[in-house]
């Protein structure tokens, strides 16, 4: 009888301790996925409403009608990424190996800019790239922009505002991995005769995958959605898909086509990260039977 | 690489060999890599000196785009623009009842999740890591989505509930990674000596997971106040900090949103320090106690 209850306790505790947190995910974050799925099969305009259809037609016209949108988020975001790892792994490989008693100093440093607003730092960026701003005059002085040439407004500084916002989501988790690495592993490589590159490229860079795994997807993805960066400091023709939902829902109210691209953007996100794990799963395995 | 001089004295090939010039390189590669690392700190800083410098700016027109002149105006009177002082008052207050909901909740789920081994353990976890990997413009859409459909005015508590649902899952995250690396072994013996699980709760696992429970507090403050995407979708007339900055870009953003910005990051800086400061002096307290 005892033991009994006991079990029962041990069962449902945990539920217990979860379920107004799980409960509020459910209602005000997978309720509303579900309610969107519904919202883009429907037809109608702003001022008689909409009705459920079954309008899958929607998701075709969404995607040719915005398909360079997509296209340049993903681009964009891929960019970004990239000059991210660039920046971010030697950065995080100093912090990691190299710096010693600055380590928790420069750790500080990466993540004192997140608190100032996003919004300002890049309305900052407007500020310095703009046409009469000091960075574009001595440009033109020195003759690497031409007279009317421009910094501000052109894809340039979409991707580099973004890279810029989120160059601490990938040099963090870059300098997780790099720092749990035993030092012992490098060197018996070392001694073992392998050359400084091979035992980086046999030892390190495979050990330090999980960090470059996270790293990539917490800049890739919300740089796919950012809508900021390019209302901020490019024009309506470096506007990504971010901007099109945002107007969609927000100006033009036409929210079953807003929904379907929603949906098609989480789809070619899902994708992406299901192809990425495939790929850097399948060559950690190699390098390991290697 | 210029040839060695030969040595004075002849020693083994070894000792002079490898390990010197190795030693060389190593410094070589260190500096450059320390070169490349204090430029990718500066580009991270570039914005937020800007910023600290126009707060200072004493703008002619409506933009504070160009030097002008020094003045401390803004910073005698940063709540002059009452738009500006109530997004302010908005985006603190709602980070503040934000961050108390998400923080007990989020915190009780990390220890169902680490402590109790269920059906259905790895399935949550995977739901509460999905609003991470959702795009925040996914995210914000949905849930206005929902409210128009409901037929509920959005507004400061629809703010509320949004930011409750996204920082719930770094909350999660955090005291998940705090509680993974606690020993339960002393939690055991508080129980063997005849403790009740709340007094184990309440005097062993709290004291234990504060230092984790204090960082996803701050975090999910840091996030609810920075955020803008989510709340442009769900703030209906509601105008919060960010809300304002990106509204006024078009009439040009006021010097004492630089002010507020500059002043807000120098809070965080004291109360870092004062942290530091506390944890030196009790870290001695503890070093005098064991002598």
């Amino acid at each position: 009888m005892l033991r009994l209850s006991l079990h029962r306790r041990r069962t449902l505790l945990p539920w217990l301790f979860l379920g107004p947190g799980l409960a509020w995910l459910v209602v005000f974050f997978a309720i509303p996925l579900v309610n969107q799925l519904n919202v883009s099969l429907q037809t109608g305009d702003p001022e008689t409403g909409y009705a459920f259809t079954w309008a899958f037609s929607t998701y075709a016209d969404a995607i040719s009608e915005y398909d360079t949108q997509f296209a340049r988020s993903i681009g964009y975001a891929a960019t970004a990424t990239v000059l991210c790892f660039a920046i971010g792994f030697p950065l995080a490989y100093f912090i990691a190996f190299k710096a010693g008693r600055w380590k928790s100093f420069m750790l500080l440093l990466i993540i004192l800019p997140f608190f100032v607003s996003y919004v300002l730092r890049t309305v900052s960026w407007q500020l310095i790239l703009a046409d009469e701003g000091f960075v574009a005059d001595a440009l033109r002085t020195v003759g690497l922009l031409g007279e009317d040439g421009r910094l501000l407004a052109t894809r340039t500084a979409v991707i580099a505002g973004i890279t810029y916002n989120f160059l601490p989501f990938m040099a963090l988790p870059l300098y997780v991995s790099l720092e749990k690495i035993d030092k012992r592993l490098i060197e018996a490589a070392t001694d073992l005769y392998a050359s400084r590159a091979t035992a980086f490229r046999k030892v390190t860079l495979p050990l330090a995958l999980p960090g470059i795994f996270a790293g990539s997807l917490l800049t890739f993805i919300p740089a796919c959605g950012d809508f900021i960066n390019a209302a901020l400091l490019g024009t309506p023709r470096q506007f990504m898909i971010g901007n099109v939902i945002q107007s969609k829902y927000l100006v033009i109210q036409d929210y079953p086509e807003a929904a379907a691209l929603s949906f098609i953007l989480m789809s070619f996100i899902l994708i992406g990260i299901f192809l990425y794990a495939r790929v850097l799963g399948a060559r950690n395995l190699t390098e390991a039977a290697i | 690489m210029a040839v060695e001089a030969p040595p004075a004295v002849a020693e083994p090939v070894v000792a002079a060999g490898r390990p010197g010039r190795g030693m060389r390189g190593d410094r070589v590669r260190t500096w450059a890599l320390g070169l490349w690392s204090a430029l990718a700190l500066l580009y991270l800083f570039i914005p937020v000196f800007v910023i600290m410098v126009f707060s200072f700016n004493d703008p002619q027109g409506r933009f504070n785009f160009t030097w002008q002149g020094f003045t401390l105006d803004h910073w005698a009177n940063p709540f002059e623009n009452p738009d500006l002082a109530l997004a302010m008052k908005n985006s603190l207050l709602i980070a503040l009842i934000a961050t108390v909901i998400a923080t007990v909740l989020g915190t009780f789920m990390a220890m169902a999740l680490i402590r109790y081994g269920f059906r259905g353990r790895s399935l949550v976890d995977f739901f509460v890591f999905l609003p991470l990997s959702t795009p925040e413009v996914v995210i914000g859409a949905a849930l206005l989505a929902l409210f128009l459909t409901m037929a509920v005015n959005t507004g400061f508590a629809t703010i509320v509930i949004a930011h409750v649902m996204f920082t719930v899952s770094y909350v999660v995250v955090t005291v998940k990674a705090r509680l993974e690396g606690m020993d339960r072994h002393i939690e055991e013996a508080a129980m063997d000596l005849g403790a009740t699980e709340w007094t184990t709760f309440r005097k062993v696992t709290l004291p234990m997971i504060a230092p984790g429970v204090a960082a996803a507090a701050l975090l999910a403050a840091a996030i609810s106040v920075d955020d803008y995407v989510i709340t442009s979708f769900n703030a209906g007339q509601t105008i919060t900090f960010p809300l304002f900055i990106f509204g006024a870009t078009r009439q040009g953003v006021p010097p004492e949103v630089n002010v507020l910005a500059t002043g807000l990051l120098l809070i965080v800086l004291i109360l870092m320090a004062l942290n530091v400061l506390l944890q030196r002096r009790l870290a001695r307290r503890d070093a005098a106690r064991a002598a």
